[in-house]
């Protein structure tokens, strides 16, 4: 071996024996890992299955209690985020981490200089950045604030800010989750460019295709334990989603049926903006018996406006929303729920579920006010746990039992539960936010299977995902939402992926709202 | 220095914490009293013996407990809710500006109806008081720590001019002080001859009854739901506004009962100094009980026990009485430390 093809497999990043335990739960099991130079390594494995762990590991925000990391062949001495940033460790959150009324440069620049030295070197600085944009291919202005910039703007900031810093190993947690696809697509043209320049990049992801577009090699997690490691080239997706999940996957089948009434339409309806987050902006929308309408759109659209308008939570400021035909006169989360609306919101911790509270009384939290769960005023808990039980059975929601807190639940479990919860007084019209994320394959297949029987079963059924795939596989007509905008609706398999990536990034819409 | 979760806390745990803590409040209790000159290892028999040494001790203990599980009360029920009520001393002196009004010849109606009418009137005084800030706070996002803080010194000086102005008794010789209850107006003595009053009673069914509320009850179901997670509750269509509206009516009528029993009660007459802070004292009480019902009567028994305990000691060791209140201090920082250590390991590294 020639001293240059050594140089090129030296490895960089080992991690060694790496172990976490949080409570009972073990999140990562003796996982080592090696990273060489100039090569992106996929972290590969379902929610839960302890990639992040890993990484915040990595980086210092958690210590492990066994095993060791090692830098460029020095030790790493754990919970010591400093300590990984000078050892050349850079990482891009899944939740960005830059100050919001704050220019792109002083984000940049944030934490790299004493206090005490203001404006100093600010122009070198400066042009460093602009360099450095340049030669990665970033598109950013540094004079911009952070806070105008788009999703795939700011995370762009996030690359540079690591790069400034001279990392030479990038760790990108689930970076494709808020970028449409063309975004998706610079982001990889960088990826390459920085393991052309020698820079080595760990990236945390569960989507198969990208990981198999972007990724040297894969290493997969389950249940926080190192399961596969293969070359990318030398393996394909269903050998991947098999050492993922354990087991082989089939897609959920899904058979054509013919539209029913509309249960739910919006005509032009308008809702208030809330904060940075646009509001409906003259919305049409129709919602049929025995149809799932998808949404796509990237993460702000107004996609969180819509939900709440379903959901009972807000009511519009202009236009008409009519339920089987009739304007609802008062509207509030109960009036929906009374109008037969299932609602699965989009953050099962923090709206979904209240985590202090047992299985049962999460299982009750919509229809705890009602007979039989209470009378006068008088809660009957057996009704409750019966119900509870049912749910749990039915459902197929794993856990010690009714009584157990929920937050001890995994994702997909407590997901279930909600489902469970929201399907039992079979709705007419199911309002899905979300209804899958960060979901293990087995949870994914069952939620869509659930909602493709409420389907069959003739509900209407809003789907919104900010997953492209799976609003393209489950839907049989599909909006694209922008700005609070919806696009006109399109038939199933209409549009290509990227042509649906042209709207989410506003391209139809130019012309006006509603140009189609 | 991180913490991390016990999964599940032996017993030596639980009970060993608290019991390191105690012996630290005595510790610096003690270690004070020597600085006064006092003898320490005398001062915890002294403390001991004082709030509980003897029949007349342990009914003083009660007695003094009997506000502070109202007040205790009054606060785990907010608390619990996220209302953060700090005004229980406003809402004590409402009651007892009630009996006070109610009982001093106003109604001539026997014991039997008399009672129960001045208990109303002094709950709904006391509910108003912290209706205010409750409706502000849901209406307009008003905070209620600081509206309900300052009503506490709003209430004072209206009960300050009524007892210079139309509450003031004739025969005081010039002291703010109301007329005294007729007899009809008073509460019993729970036995005859002994010196304890049905208050405590009273506070012992309040807390059963808050307890009841809490676990059986809609209300207290859904007062638990908007308290551990307001978004979640909105979302599933809980009544978030007419909850805290409801959570603060219960809190403000058992803060006032405070008041009810210390003047029906204890004193006969309304003046000033009822409480020494008897509404603040409930929140130590509260936290310390972990915010559940039942809890609030064994750690209001154990604050009184401190206060007229550590009273005792230092009337009798001749040291001054502050230092009661440095060892409640001392009780709550080095508890609520038990607590969380009982519950989290401590890794240093």
């Amino acid at each position: 071996m020639t001293e240059a093809q050594e140089g090129a497999q030296a490895t960089v990043l080992r991690l060694d024996g790496i172990t976490k335990r949080f409570g009972q739960v073990l999140a990562n099991d003796s996982v080592s890992l090696a990273l060489k130079r100039g090569e992106v390594v996929a972290l590969l494995g379902e929610n839960g299955a302890g990639k992040t762990t890993l990484m915040h590991i990595l980086f210092g925000h958690y210590a492990a209690d066994a095993g060791r990391i090692e830098v460029f062949g020095e030790a790493l001495p754990p919970g010591n985020p400093r300590a990984a940033l000078d050892a050349g460790v850079g990482m891009v959150h899944q939740h960005f981490t830059l100050a919001e009324n704050l220019s792109v440069l002083d984000n940049i620049l944030l934490g790299t200089r004493p206090l005490w030295a203001p404006g100093l070197g600010r122009a070198a600085a400066r042009a460093r950045v602009v360099q450095l944009a340049r030669d990665f291919g970033l598109a950013v202005v540094p004079e911009h604030r952070v806070g105008n910039l788009s999703v795939g703007e700011k995370q762009r900031v996030e690359i540079l800010k690591a790069l400034y810093r001279d990392a030479r190993i990038l760790i990108l947690d689930e970076p494709t989750a808020v970028l449409t696809p063309q975004e998706t697509e610079d982001l990889f043209a960088t990826l390459r460019k920085m393991v052309a320049k020698g820079l080595s990049v760990v990236f945390i992801s569960h989507k198969l295709h990208e990981v198999l577009a972007i990724s040297n090699r894969v290493v997969v997690l389950r249940h926080g334990r190192l399961v596969g490691e293969v070359e990318t080239a030398r393996t394909d997706r269903a050998q991947l989603a098999g050492m993922m999940v354990g087991a082989e996957v089939r897609a959920p089948e899904r058979r054509d049926s013919a539209p029913g009434v509309a249960l739910l339409t919006l005509a032009a309806v308008s809702t208030a903006d809330r904060g940075s987050a646009p509001g409906l902006k003259g919305a049409d929308l129709e919602l049929r018996a025995g149809q799932i309408v998808g949404l796509a759109g990237v993460s702000g659209n107004g996609q969180g406006a819509l939900a709440s308008l379903l959901a009972g939570l807000e009511a519009p400021i202009a236009g008409e929303m009519r339920l089987a035909g009739a304007a609802p006169r008062r509207w509030s989360p109960r009036a929906a729920m009374r109008a037969g609306i299932a609602r699965i919101p989009e953050d099962r911790h923090a709206t979904g579920t209240i985590a202090d509270f047992t299985l049962t009384e999460n299982a009750i939290l919509e229809s705890y006010a009602r007979a039989p769960f209470s009378r006068r005023g008088w809660m009957d808990w057996r009704a409750a746990r019966d119900f509870a039980a049912r749910l749990i059975a039915r459902y197929d929601v794993r856990c010690p039992g009714p009584e157990t807190r929920i937050r001890l639940l995994s994702g997909g479990n407590m997901q279930k539960l909600i489902l469970g919860r929201a399907l039992e007084g079979a709705p007419r019209v199911i309002l899905a936010n979300q209804p899958v994320r960060g979901l293990d394959i087995g949870a994914i297949a069952f939620v869509h299977g659930q909602l493709l029987e409420a389907r069959a079963r003739g509900a209407a059924i809003l789907l919104i995902s900010e997953d492209l795939d799976e609003v393209m596989a489950l839907s049989d007509v599909i909006h694209v939402i922008y700005e609070g905008r919806l696009s006109p609706v399109f038939a199933r398999a209409e549009k290509s992926a990227a042509e649906l990536g042209e709207w989410m990034a506003g391209g139809g819409f130019a012309d006006g709202a509603h140009a189609a | 220095m991180r913490l991390e979760p016990v999964a599940n806390p032996s017993l030596a745990r639980l009970l060993g914490f608290p019991a390191v803590a105690l012996a630290v409040t005595v510790l610096i209790g003690s270690g004070l009293a020597m600085v006064a000159g006092a003898d320490p290892f005398a001062t915890l028999g002294l403390i001991l013996r004082g709030a509980a040494g003897s029949q007349f001790a342990a009914l003083e203990t009660l007695n003094r407990a009997t506000p502070l599980i109202f007040t205790g009360l009054a606060v785990a029920v907010a608390f619990r809710a996220r209302l953060w009520n700090i005004g229980a001393e406003a809402q004590l002196y409402a009651g007892a500006v009630m009996v006070a009004l109610l009982g001093t010849g106003a109604l001539a109606w026997p014991a039997g109806l008399l009672l129960p009418a001045m208990a109303g009137a002094a709950m709904l005084a006391g509910a108003l008081v912290l209706l205010g800030p409750a409706v502000l706070k849901v209406r307009f996002g008003v905070d209620e720590v600081v509206t309900t803080l300052l009503f506490n010194f709003v209430v004072l000086l209206f009960v300050s001019m009524l007892l210079e102005g139309p509450l003031k008794d004739p025969m005081g010789m010039g002291w703010p002080q109301s007329p005294r209850l007729v007899p009809e107006a008073r509460l019993p003595r729970l036995v005859e001859g002994l010196r304890l009053h049905w208050g405590f009673a009273l506070g012992l069914i309040a807390a059963v009854i808050v307890w009841v509320i809490q676990t059986r009850t809609t209300l207290g179901y859904e007062m638990r739901a908007v308290g551990l997670n307001r978004q979640a509750a909105e979302f599933a269509g809980i009544p978030v506004g007419r909850v805290i509206l409801k959570t603060a009516l219960l809190s403000g009528g058992l803060a006032a009962l405070a008041g009810f029993s210390e003047v029906a009660g204890l004193k006969g007459n309304l003046t000033l100094d009822i409480s020494p802070g008897f509404g603040y004292t409930g929140i130590i009480v509260a936290m310390l009980a972990l915010l559940n019902p039942l809890g609030v009567v064994v750690t209001a028994i154990f604050v009184a026990g401190v206060f007229v305990g550590a009273d005792s000691m230092s009337r009798a060791a001749g040291v001054p009485t502050y230092i009661a209140n440095i060892m409640l201090a001392t009780a709550l920082l080095t508890m609520v430390l038990a607590i969380q250590l009982s519950r989290f390991r401590v890794k240093w590294g």
